[in-house]
């Protein structure tokens, strides 16, 4: 019953549905079969490998490409029929776009601005975004990083109530992108919701309150990030060097599931107190390296197990 | 509203900032203007001896309007479609649509500045004419203002076609040069069209440019209003614009 009620509760706040959408282009299958929830005011992420059909959902969702089938409901409106509607009440930051190359920072932003009728102060969105300076430089002088970040701000600029991001971060240093996950988490203070499309695993496992990994046109898994490393990577990596050549007496610990020695480096994995475990029974045999070390299972190891595929970013 | 109008000046202050275009559509039919009056000067013929040339009148009293719808010509077949073919392939035009900046602030605001680039160029056609070669003065204003507006809606929308199908800079800037070129010299931007004969006058005859110079050079030349090729002009117009919408496209 208590579930009961939760999934009720869930339902009336989502801001966004989506029930199988699917989009070919001639013969290739971009989006399969996806469907999906996001709540008010989350951050809600997409990942997978490259293909996988992330940008033309979220797309598809702004507007911009028009599915073969499915439901979609954003703020109460179809993408298909409300558009001019949808778009002003989102904001996007496209995986691929441009501005023309003598337009200045500054016009940009006022030129985009102008689209709501509110008076919104871009001001702030240079200053928080780090283009102060570069107000009166034009899009073709900034850098990668520097487009990307005007990109951000455009995105933000008529105060949205939903943000698509397509690879938001991407070509920014570490430390711009430290700036705009904090930046992103205000905005959803602010009581905005985000959709985030990412290839960086510590982004969205730091930022997305629920994740979907999508592979092939499908979700393969949905959760928290929290959710899908228990679900779907519960095994610890225990590391050390070793010059020793014969460790196959580890393999009488029960919790130990797999062994790789690759020069003196060795590998086991296996689920529970495996570190303690180990290091026992290496100090029982007389070995006691000095880097002994824990992994904990990663996003990462979720994403290889469920898409088969290292992203390599 | 206020989006057509922010569009505008950006568009606007993006011409400015774009050398090449300012070169082409503003001081190329100036070089035009000078290299023709230094060939004919600006005496009329007359029908007492070979054939009657550039309509009667002085050459540069023929050109001076005929240049008016060179610059027109230069921004419908090359600075619109190649401004917007860049814009669709660069994938600007997605950005301001993903924005709801919508299709009419788009065409609109290139509307605006291809009408004041139209004004600029005119009359600095005009200023240097009459420095050069003291020609005859616009005789029918009210006309002649009318038939700008004419001349000019009809490139324009030639131009937003031309944007519409050509699929990239590249093609626009290939076929928008041969067209402005082909145009001018056989449209009566070049030699006088009275010496072209078979199959160039017929070529030429069929060319936009050669009724946007008439409508144009008629009111200012005293001459009225030139029904015919006004109604042409017009259908252009029409055409361009129904083709256009069918194949605007964002991406
Ligand atoms: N406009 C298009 N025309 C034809 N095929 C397309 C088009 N857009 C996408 N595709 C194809 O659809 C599939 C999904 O593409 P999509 O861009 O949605 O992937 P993605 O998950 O965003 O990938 P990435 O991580 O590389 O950005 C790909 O196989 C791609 O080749
Ligand atoms: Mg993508």
């Amino acid at each position: 019953m208590a579930i009961q009620d939760e999934r009720v509760c869930f339902t009336l706040t989502a801001i966004i549905k989506v029930e199988n959408l699917r989009k070919t282009y001639g013969t290739t299958v971009a989006v399969d079969d996806i469907s999906f929830e996001v709540a008010e005011g989350d951050i809600f992420g997409l990942l997978g490998p490259n293909g996988a059909g992330k940008t033309t959902t979220v797309e598809c969702l702004q507007a911009l490409r028009q599915p073969d089938s499915g439901m979609m409901n954003i703020l109460g409106l179809d993408p298909r029929h409300d558009a001019p509607a949808l778009r002003r009440q989102i904001g996007s930051q496209l995986q691929e776009s441009a501005l023309p190359d003598r337009i200045k920072v500054w016009e940009a932003l006022d030129l985009f601005a102008s689209v709501t009728p509110e008076k919104l102060d871009w001001q702030v969105l240079l200053e928080q975004w780090g283009l102060a300076e570069k107000r009166k430089s034009t899009f073709a002088s900034l850098s990668g990083g520097q487009r990307q970040r005007l990109f951000i701000a455009l995105a933000l600029v008529n105060n949205p109530r939903i943000v698509f991001l397509d690879e938001m971060t991407t070509g920014l240093d570490p430390a711009a992108r430290r700036i705009a996950w904090d930046l992103i988490r205000s905005i959803r203070e602010r009581g905005a919701t985000v959709i985030l499309v990412t290839h960086f695993m510590d982004e969205a496992e730091k930022l997305c309150d629920r994740l979907a990994i999508v592979d092939r046109g499908k979700i393969v898994a949905m959760d928290t990030p929290q959710g899908l490393i228990t679900q779907y990577a519960s095994e610890v990596r225990v590391i050390f060097t070793s010059d020793f050549a014969d460790l196959s007496w580890l393999h009488n610990i029960a919790q130990i599931k797999k062994i790789t020695k690759s020069g003196p480096r060795v590998e086991v994995e296996g689920s529970g107190p495996v570190l303690a475990l180990v290091a026992a029974s290496l100090v029982e045999h007389g070995i006691t390296p000095t880097d002994l070390r824990i992994e904990q299972p990663t996003l990462e190891d979720v994403f290889l197990k469920l898409t088969g595929k290292d992203i390599g970013e | 509203m206020r989006t057509l109008v922010k569009l505008s000046w950006v568009e606007l202050k993006l011409f400015v900032r774009e050398p090449i275009t300012v070169i082409f559509t503003l001081a190329l039919p100036i070089i035009f203007l000078f290299v023709m009056g230094g060939v004919f000067g600006n005496e009329a013929s007359t029908d007492d001896g070979g054939m009657v040339v550039f309509r009667g009148v002085g050459p540069l009293d023929y050109y001076i309007p005929a240049y008016f719808a060179l610059v027109m010509m230069a921004i419908g077949t090359v600075a619109l479609p190649v401004h917007l073919a860049g814009y669709r392939e660069r994938g600007i035009l997605r950005r301001l649509r993903a924005s709801s900046i919508s299709v009419w602030s788009v065409l609109g605001s290139q509307l605006a500045v291809s009408f004041v680039i139209a004004i600029i160029g005119s009359i600095l056609i005009l200023i240097c004419g009459i420095i050069a070669y003291s020609p005859n003065m616009p005789q029918e204003v009210g006309l002649l203002i009318l038939a700008f507006l004419l001349g000019l809606i009809s490139f324009t929308a030639f131009g937003f076609f031309l944007g519409a199908v050509l699929p990239s800079t590249r093609a626009a800037q290939g076929l928008g040069l041969i067209l402005f070129f082909v145009m001018m010299i056989l449209g009566g931007a070049g030699p006088p069209p009275e010496v072209l004969t078979g199959a160039m006058d017929i070529i030429g005859q069929i060319t936009p440019l050669r009724h946007v110079i008439i409508i144009l050079q008629d009111p200012y030349l005293g001459f009225g209003w030139n029904q015919n090729a006004s109604l042409i002009v017009a259908g252009i117009t029409v055409v361009a614009i129904a083709l256009a919408a069918r194949y605007f496209r964002w991406e």
